[in-house]
């Protein structure tokens, strides 16, 4: 077999005692390119189990997260994501990922980078740096935001949360933090910038029985803290944590941010604390899963340099009459043009997978491509996300995917893929 | 001692190989599905087709990954496994068993190039 993972190198740990890794397979997908108005190119690197000598990359030589100890103890497939050994299954992605739906599942995603910014005109140079208005924030509030350069691409999507008008804190994908310390530090220039990616962990307790889970183990009212909202100074299973409502699965739950030295303290006490409710540990693979089919984008993919948030079907966190921000003139006028490629939702006929990179046709010409594409858990469908041709947008219209050859049909259909139901709102 | 079966034969791409007379029952081992992950879609081609060792006979698609199935043997392919299109995830519960993938009426069995269980073992702990 000769296998490709897109985004992930699997790396594969053995033993207790051998940290010995080896990748068996995988594939990067990279867009390149300025943005020019084409499709961006796309290169794929190729590694398999016949050159895997050349291309091997210890997990000794990835970098850990506080929680690294507990993959092995929980039998963890890890793997290398944005250079962190990182686990992408524990018992299976569509086990993980309906827990999820049905019950709790708990994931570590400390590799994602926390920055803080803090001065007087901290909420200024935050509020220039991202497309959504940072301004309306008061503390304890948190906002979604894309954060874009001068050409209207995307630096990075990131969640902003106000600690007080004067701190906020950045949080940013693992894949993008060299890239955004770098960029926010050049752009915020009367405020204080401290990365704190390092000294922090976070852990995402996620599924309609997370409150339950997590109200066992503090005697803080969590379930009153309002989506995108937080509480700081929360004890959770003994130790001090930032309560957070979001998440990255399309369900109810919580992020919890906490010393790193903490972490294994938390994180065993939410497991045994779940048990009751059927806790599953979960992985990057089901969290790709989760948030794909809550149509939630991830960078690299459905936002890149070369992506507007506005192609992203992103404009509500595109706030053009509120402020000025970086990258405003240009992402004005593509609104005012409109813009020259949409992202739509697929359902395939086949349960062969779209990925990344393939090509979308109509009348077998292309008409644009695939962003995200996986088997849908939930919905027992294999769904895409995909950049086309607006005049292709519309729901129901028919399409072709080209799969490794063959042109699978596909049809445009409403997203989010999945919306929980309103009783476990 | 190998973990793998005795009785089969097994390529380094992680296929295996079941002889009875001159047929051959192919699927992918216990190793490469745990590697995979859930199997969601396992492509394989018509009954009566003609394969040829090492070429691409199909794929296996799990969540995160697609791969190819290489042929470990040279023949004409007499049966096919019809329950995997509605349960690709009998790959995953039983590799060896249940989650066989295709049968072939072997003209060139290749034995020299397949591997024995114990000498897979020795791929898959290299």
């Amino acid at each position: 077999m000769d296998a490709t993972l897109e985004s992930v190198t699997s790396v594969t740990t053995h033993g207790e005692n051998d940290t010995r890794a080896r990748i068996i397979t995988s594939r990067f997908v990279e867009l390149s390119g300025k943005w020019t108005g084409e499709m961006p190119k796309i290169r794929y690197l190729f590694f398999d189990v016949r050159n895997k000598k050349e291309k091997v990359r210890l997990v000794s030589e990835l970098l850990r997260t506080p929680l690294f100890a507990m993959y092995e103890k929980y039998g963890a497939k890890v793997v290398d994501f944005a250079g962190f050994a990182m686990p992408v299954q524990f018992a299976g992605i569509i086990k993980e990922h309906l827990a999820v739906r049905t019950q709790v599942g708990l994931f570590d995603v400390s590799h994602m980078g926390e920055i803080l910014v803090e001065g007087d005109h901290a909420c200024e140079e935050v509020d220039f740096l991202v497309t959504n208005d940072v301004t309306r924030l008061h503390p304890g509030q948190i906002l979604y935001s894309p954060m874009c350069y001068e050409h209207g691409g995307t630096v990075d999507d990131v969640l902003v949360y106000c600690l007080a008008k004067e701190r906020y804190i950045i949080v940013v994908n693992a894949s993008n933090h060299d890239k955004d310390l770098a960029w926010i530090t050049k752009h915020v220039n009367k405020s204080k910038v401290t990365d704190q990616t390092d000294q922090v962990a976070l852990l995402a307790l996620q599924g309609p029985k997370s409150i339950a889970v997590l109200s066992k183990v503090t005697n803080e009212d969590i379930a009153a803290i309002p989506y995108y909202q937080f509480k700081e100074n929360i004890t959770v299973c003994g130790v001090k944590t930032i309560v957070s409502r979001t998440g990255y699965t399309g369900e109810d739950g919580y992020e919890l941010y906490v010393d790193a030295q903490d972490a294994i303290t938390l994180f065993e006490g939410l497991l045994e604390a779940g048990k009751e409710e059927g806790i599953i540990l979960a992985g990057l693979g089901a969290r790709d899963t989760l948030r794909l089919e809550a149509r939630l984008p991830l960078y690299g993919h459905e936002l890149t340099e070369d992506l507007s948030p506005l192609e992203a079907g992103l404009a509500m966190f595109v706030k053009l009459d509120q402020h000025d921000f970086m990258g405003k003139t240009v992402l004005a006028a593509q609104k005012e043009q409109g813009v020259k490629k949409a992202l739509v939702g697929l359902e395939l006929a086949s349960r062969s997978i779209a990925r990344a990179g393939m090509n979308v046709l109509v009348d077998g010409q292309v008409i644009g491509f695939v962003s995200s594409g996986t088997f849908s858990p939930t919905l027992e469908k294999s769904i895409a996300l995909a950049f086309v041709d607006p005049a292709y947008r519309t729901v129901g219209q028919q399409l072709h995917i080209e799969v490794r050859g063959n042109q699978v049909p596909a049809t445009v259909v409403k997203t989010p893929f999945y919306r929980r139901k309103k009783e476990n709102q | 001692m190998s973990t793998y079966p005795q009785d089969l034969l097994y390529t380094k791409e992680h296929e295996w190989v079941r002889f009875e007379g001159n047929r051959a029952h192919i699927g992918i081992t216990s190793f490469a599905q745990s590697e995979l992950g859930d199997i969601v879609f396992v492509e394989l081609p018509a009954v009566g087709k003609e394969i040829r060792f090492g070429d691409t006979f199909g794929t296996v698609e799990s969540v995160k990954t697609v791969s190819d199935l290489f042929a470990p043997v040279t023949g004409k392919i007499v049966a096919i496994n019809e329950a995997l299109q509605d349960a690709p995830e009998k790959v995953n519960e039983d590799p060896f068993g249940e989650g066989w993938m295709i049968v072939v009426e072997v003209t060139d069995k290749h034995e020299a190039e397949l591997l024995t269980a114990d000498a897979y073992q020795e791929v898959v702990n290299e």
